[in-house]
């Protein structure tokens, strides 16, 4: 691969997308975001109690300048899930109310379906049995 | 600066039979927020929906227009 020598930081980018399942591009940290549409994202994704990466854009103009061309998408932040551009904040927003960003990220939605029958309130508690005596 | 009129205009003329209908979120003038219905979206995943609307003002977003919130349907 040619590219792979002529640029490294793009090349750095689609490393750092392949190898986190959940990567958000932000700008800030999801400590402190430095933007509403940012902390917004930062916001959805943190409910869902789903892990993620976070990568700040803002210390290098060059890292938005090559996620952008990478991904074709013009705006911060932008939500990779295994590999895939899912959006930014207006999408992860929208799936985060539809119950589609639990889905995405492989977590159970809060209420929009009840809980399976393992969590049935009537069940014993595990079992132990004692066979010391 | 782009008005609500004319990037309605624009993502009208672009995608098919689309309505779109765009406020200025801010009052600034540079943050608008667009609600889109076209059957072009039928099928579409929703990135591949925000793209059609968004390559519509490629370059300019982070420009002239800071940022645009966008909401696609089809009708």
């Amino acid at each position: 691969m040619a590219e792979q020598t002529e640029n490294p930081l793009r090349d750095a980018i689609a490393e750092a997308i392949r190898d986190n399942e959940v990567i958000l591009f932000m700008k800030g940290t999801p400590e402190m975001p430095a933007c509403g549409f940012s902390a917004r994202t930062v916001a959805a994704l943190q409910s869902t109690g789903a892990p993620f990466a976070a990568v700040d854009i803002l210390p290098d103009p060059r890292i938005r300048q090559e996620l952008s061309a990478l991904s074709n998408w013009p705006t911060i932040p932008q939500l990779f899930v295994k590999g895939e551009l899912v959006g930014g904040s207006d999408i992860v927003t929208e799936m985060y109310e539809s119950g589609e960003l639990h889905e995405a990220l492989g977590v159970e939605a809060p209420e929009a379906a009840p809980a399976p029958a393992a969590a049935d309130p009537a069940a014993p508690p595990l079992g132990i049995e004692n066979n010391l005596r | 600066m782009p008005t609500t009129d004319e990037i309605k205009q624009r993502i009208e003329s672009a995608i098919p039979d689309a309505t779109a209908d765009v406020e200025d979120w801010t009052g600034g003038g540079d943050h608008f927020r667009a609600t889109v219905v076209s059957p072009a979206f039928d099928g579409l995943s929703r990135i591949q929906q925000h793209k059609l609307v968004m390559d519509v003002f490629a370059g300019e977003i982070g420009g002239p227009i800071h940022a645009l919130s966008v909401k696609t349907q089809t009708p």
